[in-house]
C-alpha cells in the first residue's frame, strides 16, 4: 500500500502543477464507471433505444427525402390539386398542388433541428445560469437573478417580432437562438433553488473539503442529481419550441414561404382538419411521433441515471417531477404577475 | 406528590388482579412490492399493573408494529391475527370508534419524535385540555380541564406551568416538548402507557429528565408501561421485565437482572457485548453482529439469526426454535437450542454479573482487544503534533430587516477554544447539541483563516495557505460524516466515490483502478460492490464506503463527524472496530466529535468537553471519565445510562435543570452557572465569583485541565 501512495504522491504534485482551469476538466464521466453504468442502464430499456432509433431515421428521412421522390417542396404539379394520398404523391397535395411528402419532409428537417437545439440549448443554459447563481451566491447571484428577472418581464414575443426583419435573409439557425433565450429563465430559478439544497448535503460538502473545485462540484455533484428535472424539462422544451416558431411563422416571423416547416403545415391545414385531412393528420402525425420519440429516449436517459428507479417506480416519480416543475413554473408565473406566489421562491431571494 | 394526589386515583386500587395487558400470538403482516412483510410474527407478552416491560430490537425487528396494533393505530392494509386483550377485553376487531373511547383515557401513547406528536398550532395546554374535554363529555368542564392541565404540565416539571401552558409547541425545547407529550399522555390516568423510543430523539441529559419524569408519572399513575428502545442502557435501570426481539419474535424473555446477567440467547449477548461501556476501567473489546436482519417478506427455514450466529449448527437451520424456559427460573425463556450451552461456559465465571456476561459474549463472537499503533509508545510530547488550534473564535451575526440588514447581535458558537492533536491519538470532542461541537469541525476542515485565533494542521498555519499548498494540506487531512446516506452522492456508484478524492489530487487511472479493491477490502467489502450504488447498502455499508473514501489518500488526520450515530448497535461496534483497526494499522489520528460518551470513552485517548463554545474539561480519557472535575462533565457522565441494571439502580443520577441557554446570550462570567447544581449549593459570596470571573482552565491533574473556579473530583460512573 506504501509504495503505491508513494507513487501516488509523485502523480499528484504533477497532476496539482499540471491542473489548469483547460485541462483540469475535461469530460468528468469519461472512462470512469459512471459514463459505462449510464450506458449499460439505458441500453437495457427497449423503448427508450427504439425511440433514439426513430429519432436518428426521422433526421435520416428529413435529409435524404429527395432520393426516395421526384417532388420538392417548393414545385408545384398543376396536374393534382388535392389529390388525396396514393400514387405519386405519398402524402397527397395540397390547394396549389404541392407535394405534401416533400413539404412534409423539409418542414421535418426544420422543426427536428429546431426543436431539438432550442430544447437542448435553453436547458443547459438554464442549468448553467441556476447551478451558477444558486452555488457562488452574492454578487453572482444577484446579478444573473437580475437578467433573468428582467428577461422574463420582456414580451419575448415582441423581441423576437422586432428582431426578425433584421435576420431575414439570413440563416434561420438564428431564429433558434432567439427561442432559446426567451425560454431558459424559468427552469434556471428552479435550478437554483434546487442547487441551494443540494449545496448544503453532505456529498457536496465532503466533494468542497477533499479540494474538488467548484466548477467539478457543480459537474460532478450538483447537476446529475438534478438530471429528472432538466431531462424533463428538455424534452418539454422541444415540444414547446416547435409550437413557439409555428406561431411566430403564422405572423410572419421566422420560417417564411415558400419554406416550410411543421408548424406552419399545421397551421395551414388546420382549416381542413375535416374536409381535406391529410393536410392536417400527416404533419401533425409526424409531430407528435417527434416528441413522443423524444419523451421516450428522455425517459430512458433519466431511469439510466437515476439509481433509484425501477420499472414499477418509473410512472410515480416522473409525475412527482413533472408536478414539481409545473408547481414551481406557476410560482414563477404568479410572481412575475404580481401576486403572492403560493410558497417557496420568495425565500431563495 | 401532593398535586399527584388530588390528580389520581392511588394506585392498585382497581378491581381487576388480571395482566393489564395481554398480548397472546399477535401477527402483522404488509403488503409490499415483492411480497408480504410480516412485521410480528407470533408474539406473546403480559403486562401487569405497575410493571415496566422493556422491548428490545434493532431497527425493522418489529417492536413499534407490535405496540401499534395495541393501540389500533396500524394502517388499514395491515392484516393482524392473534389476541390483544386489554383489561380482559378483546381489542383485536373493536371499531374505530370503540377504540376512541379506550385510546387516550385507558391506553396512550408516547411517541418518539416529540415535535410531530403536537399540533403545532393549539397550545400546549389546549393540546391536554383536549384529551381531558374528549373523554371526559360533559363531566369536565372547559375551566376545570384548562386547571388540571397547568397541574399536570407542573407534574411533568415544566416551570411556571400557568405561564407556559399558553406556549405553543415551538417555542418549547425538544425534552420540554417530550414532557408536555407525557403530561398529555397520564392526563386521563391511564393503565397502560406505551413510550416508543421516547428518548432516542433527546440528548443525554435530556434524556437522563425524560426518564425520570416518566418514573414519576408511573409512580402516581400506577400504570404499567411499555417502553420500547434499541438502547439497552436506556432499560436498564427503568424496566422490570426484558423482551428482544428479532426478526418479529421475541427471542428473549425474563426478569431484567436475569436477562442482563445471564443472556441465553447469542443475539442477546452479542446485543451487550457490542455496547460500548462508559464505566469501563480498560478498554474492552465490542462485540460486533456480523451481516443483517434477515428479511421479512422471505424468512428462510429455522432460526432467522442462525446466519449471524457464532453458535450456529446444523440442527438451527431446520426448525425455528420456540421460546423455552431456562436454567428452570420459571420466569426467564430464550428461543435457542444452544442456550444450556450458553449457560455451561458462564459457569466458569465466578458469579453472574453483567460484565461476566460480556466476557461469554466476547468469547463467544471471538473478539479481541485491538492494540495501540506502534507510535503511540513514544511518550506524547516527542510526537509531531497534527492539528493545533488556539484560541479559534467563529461567531455568527444575528441580523433584522429585509431591506437595510441591521446587526443586532451576535451568536458566539465558538468562543475560544485551543487544543492540539498528535500523531496517532484520537481526540474525543463532545457536548450537547448546539454547544459548537459541529462549528468547530466545519472551521478546521474549511481551512480558512479563523475569525479570531490560530489554526496550525501539520505545522501548517492555514491563514498563511494560498490555494495550492490548501490543497496540499487537503490530502491529509479527511472527513467522515455522520449521515451515511447523505454524505454519499446518490447518483455515483461507489467506486466512483471512492476514487473522487484520488481524481482531485491528479492519481493516473491505472492506480486508481488498482486501489479501489484494495481499499474495500480494508473495510471489509468486497471488490465487485465497486459499480454499485449507495442506496444499495445498508447503513453500516455506507459508513464503510465513507471511510474507505477519507482513507483513499492516506491522510494523517481524519475527522470524524458523529460517524456512529446513525446506526443501529450491533452495527455500530462493528464500525468503532474498524476504526480502531485503521487507526492501529496506519498510525492515524483521529479528531472524532460524538455526543455519545460511551463511544468516546471506548475509541478516544483524549477527550474535550465542550459547553457553549467553550472547552470545560479537557484531558486523558481515562482521568476525566474516572475524576471528573468539572461539574458539567460529572453531569454529562451521570446521565449516562449503564446498561447493568443492578449498577444503574445504585446510581445517583445528576439531573440538570432546564436546558442549554441560548449561545446569543450566554450568561456572565462562567456559562455554565445557571445550570451548576455546583452553583446552586454555594454560599452567596463563592456565587459571585462565578457570575463575575470567567474561570480559566486550569490544570488539575497531570495531562487533566478543568474551567471551574470550585473544580473537584466527583466519581459519577
Amino acid at each position: 500500500m506504501t509504495t503505491i501512495l508513494n507513487e501516488g504522491d509523485s502523480a499528484g504534485t504533477t497532476g496539482a502543477a499540471q491542473g489548469s482551469p483547460v485541462d483540469a476538466a475535461p469530460d468528468p464521466d469519461k472512462g470512469t464507471s459512471r459514463g459505462r453504468l449510464v450506458l449499460r442502464r439505458f441500453v437495457r430499456n427497449k423503448a427508450a433505444l427504439v425511440c433514439l432509433a426513430l429519432i436518428v431515421v426521422l433526421y435520416f428521412l428529413a435529409f435524404c427525402y429527395p432520393l426516395f421522390t421526384q417532388w420538392t417542396y417548393d414545385q408545384q404539379d398543376y396536374t393534382s390539386f388535392l389529390v388525396p394520398p396514393g400514387g405519386t404523391h405519398w402524402f397527397g397535395t395540397d390547394k396549389i398542388g404541392t407535394d405534401m411528402f416533400a413539404q412534409v419532409m423539409r418542414g421535418l428537417q426544420k422543426s427536428l433541428t429546431i426543436g431539438l437545439l432550442v430544447g437542448i440549448i435553453s436547458t443547459s443554459f438554464a442549468a448553467l445560469v441556476g447551478t451558477t447563481a444558486g452555488y457562488f451566491l452574492g454578487w453572482t447571484d444577484r446579478s444573473l437573478m437580475w437578467i433573468v428577472d428582467l428577461l422574463l418581464t420582456l414580451p419575448s414575443f415582441l423581441i423576437i417580432a422586432i428582431c426578425s426583419p433584421a435576420f431575414r435573409g439570413k440563416t434561420w439557425l438564428i431564429f433558434v437562438g432567439l427561442l432559446a433565450v426567451f425560454q431558459w429563465m424559468i427552469t434556471a430559478r428552479i435550478v437554483r433553488g434546487m442547487t441551494l439544497t443540494l449545496k448544503e448535503r453532505e456529498f457536496v460538502k465532503a466533494a468542497k473539503f477533499m479540494g474538488q473545485p467548484a466548477r467539478r462540484i457543480i459537474f460532478k455533484h450538483i447537476l446529475p442529481n438534478m438530471a429528472s428535472l432538466l431531462i424533463i424539462d428538455a424534452t418539454i422544451n422541444v415540444g414547446s419550441a416547435v409550437l413557439a416558431e409555428t406561431s411566430l411563422s403564422f405572423f410572419g416571423f421566422g420560417v417564411q414561404p415558400p419554406d416550410v416547416s411543421l408548424g406552419t403545415l399545421i397551421s395551414d391545414g388546420t382549416e381542413s382538419t375535416l374536409t381535406y385531412p391529410w393536410l392536417f393528420f400527416i404533419p401533425a402525425g409526424f409531430l407528435v411521433l417527434f416528441v413522443l420519440s423524444v419523451n421516450f429516449a428522455g425517459d430512458g436517459l433519466r431511469d439510466a441515471l437515476d439509481p433509484s428507479s425501477t420499472k414499477g417506480r418509473r410512472k410515480e416519480s416522473k409525475r412527482k417531477a413533472l408536478g414539481e416543475l409545473r408547481k414551481a413554473k406557476f410560482d414563477v408565473q404568479t410572481e412575475r404577475r404580481g401576486m403572492p406566489a403560493p410558497q417557496g421562491e420568495g425565500k431563495h431571494r | 406528590m401532593t398535586a399527584a394526589d388530588t390528580l389520581f386515583e392511588p394506585a392498585g386500587g382497581s378491581s381487576d388482579v388480571g395482566p393489564v395487558l395481554e398480548v397472546s400470538d399477535l401477527a402483522v403482516s404488509f403488503p409490499s412490492e415483492s411480497g408480504r412483510v410480516q412485521a410480528v410474527r407470533g408474539l406473546s407478552y403480559q403486562v401487569s399493573p405497575g410493571e415496566v416491560l422493556g422491548i428490545v430490537g434493532e431497527s425493522g425487528s418489529g417492536k413499534s408494529v407490535s405496540s401499534l396494533a395495541v393501540m389500533g393505530l396500524l394502517p388499514s392494509q395491515a392484516r393482524i391475527s392473534g389476541s390483544i386483550k386489554f383489561q380482559g377485553r378483546e381489542l383485536i376487531g373493536l371499531s374505530d370508534d370503540q377504540l376512541s373511547k379506550i385510546r387516550g383515557r385507558k391506553i396512550s401513547m408516547v411517541f418518539q419524535d416529540p415535535l410531530s406528536a403536537l399540533t403545532p398550532v393549539y397550545t400546549v395546554g389546549d393540546q391536554i385540555a383536549e384529551g381531558l374535554l374528549v373523554h371526559g363529555k360533559g363531566r369536565v368542564t372547559k375551566q376545570a380541564a384548562a386547571k388540571r392541565s397547568v397541574e399536570l404540565l407542573d407534574l411533568v416539571g415544566i416551570p411556571n406551568a400557568a405561564e407556559r401552558a399558553k406556549a405553543f409547541p415551538h417555542e418549547f425545547s425538544g425534552g420540554m416538548r417530550q414532557r408536555a407529550v407525557i403530561a398529555l399522555a397520564i392526563a386521563n390516568d391511564p393503565d397502560l402507557i406505551i413510550a416508543d423510543e421516547p428518548t432516542t430523539a433527546l440528548d443525554v441529559t435530556v434524556q437522563a429528565q425524560v426518564l425520570e419524569v416518566l418514573k414519576t408519572a408511573q409512580e402516581v399513575t400506577g400504570a404499567g408501561i411499555v417502553i420500547i428502545t434499541h438502547d439497552l442502557g436506556v432499560v436498564a435501570g427503568f424496566a422490570d421485565r426484558l423482551m428482544v426481539m428479532y426478526a418479529g419474535k421475541a427471542v428473549e424473555t425474563g426478569h431484567v437482572d436475569e436477562v442482563y446477567q445471564r443472556p441465553r440467547m447469542p443475539y442477546t449477548l452479542g446485543l451487550l457485548g457490542s455496547i460500548p461501556r462508559v464505566d469501563a476501567d480498560e478498554k474492552q473489546p465490542l462485540v460486533p453482529i456480523e451481516g443483517q436482519p434477515p428479511s421479512l417478506v422471505d424468512l428462510p427455514q429455522g432460526c432467522p439469526f442462525a446466519p449471524r450466529c457464532p453458535m450456529a449448527v446444523d440442527a438451527c437451520l431446520t426448525d425455528e426454535p420456540p421460546l423455552s424456559e431456562v436454567d428452570n427460573s420459571g420466569d426467564h425463556y430464550a428461543a435457542c437450542i444452544r442456550s444450556d450451552e450458553l449457560g455451561a461456559v458462564e459457569v466458569q465465571a465466578d458469579e453472574a454479573s453483567v460484565a461476566a456476561a460480556v466476557d461469554v459474549a466476547a468469547e463467544v463472537f471471538g473478539v479481541e482487544v485491538i492494540g495501540e499503533p506502534e507510535v503511540a509508545r513514544i511518550p506524547r510530547d516527542q510526537r509531531t503534533v497534527v492539528l493545533d488550534v488556539r484560541d479559534m473564535v467563529k461567531e455568527y451575526p444575528v441580523t433584522k430587516g429585509v431591506v437595510f440588514k441591521r446587526r443586532i447581535g451576535t451568536v458566539h458558537a465558538v468562543d475560544g477554544i485551543t487544543f492540539d492533536i498528535r500523531e496517532g491519538e484520537t481526540l474525543g470532542v463532545v457536548g450537547e447539541s448546539g454547544c459548537g461541537k459541529t462549528t468547530t469541525l466545519m472551521e478546521i476542515l474549511g481551512l480558512e483563516k479563523p475569525m479570531r485565533g490560530e489554526i496550525s494542521v501539520l505545522g501548517q498555519n492555514v491563514s498563511a495557505l494560498n490555494g495550492r499548498s490548501r490543497k496540499a494540506v487537503r490530502r491529509d487531512m479527511q472527513v467522515v460524516f455522520q449521515d451515511p446516506m447523505a454524505s454519499l452522492d446518490p447518483r455515483m456508484p461507489i467506486g466512483d466515490v471512492i476514487a473522487e478524492p484520488m481524481q482531485v489530487h491528479g492519481i493516473d487511472k491505472e492506480q486508481i483502478a488498482k486501489r479501489i479493491p484494495e481499499l474495500l477490502k480494508l473495510v471489509g467489502l468486497r471488490r465487485e460492490h465497486a459499480d454499485r450504488y449507495p442506496a444499495e447498502f445498508s447503513g453500516g455499508q455506507r459508513q464503510r464506503i465513507g471511510i474507505a473514501r477519507a482513507l483513499a489518500l492516506e491522510p494523517k488526520l481524519v475527522v470524524l463527524d458523529e460517524p456512529v450515530s446513525a446506526l443501529d448497535v450491533s452495527i455500530q461496534a462493528g464500525v468503532i472496530n474498524l476504526l480502531d483497526e485503521l487507526k492501529a494499522k496506519l498510525g492515524l489520528s483521529y479528531l472524532f466529535v460524538a455526543h455519545d460518551l460511551s463511544v468516546v470513552r471506548h475509541i478516544a485517548d483524549r477527550v474535550a468537553v465542550m459547553y457553549l463554545g467553550k472547552i470545560v474539561e479537557i484531558g486523558d480519557v481515562d482521568s476525566v471519565f474516572s475524576s471528573p472535575q468539572h461539574p458539567y462533565t460529572q453531569a454529562l457522565l451521570s446521565a449516562i445510562p449503564i446498561p447493568d441494571p443492578i449498577k444503574e439502580r445504585a446510581r445517583e443520577r445528576i439531573i440538570l435543570t432546564g436546558d442549554l441557554p441560548s449561545p446569543a446570550n450566554p450568561p456572565s462570567g462562567c456559562r455554565f452557572r445557571t445550570r451548576c447544581f455546583l452553583h446552586a449549593s454555594l454560599p452567596p459570596e463563592k456565587q459571585s465569583k462565578c457570575i463575575e470571573v470567567e474561570p480559566p482552565r486550569a490544570v488539575q491533574a497531570p495531562d487533566h485541565e478543568a474551567a471551574c473556579h470550585y473544580a473537584e473530583p466527583r466519581q459519577v460512573v
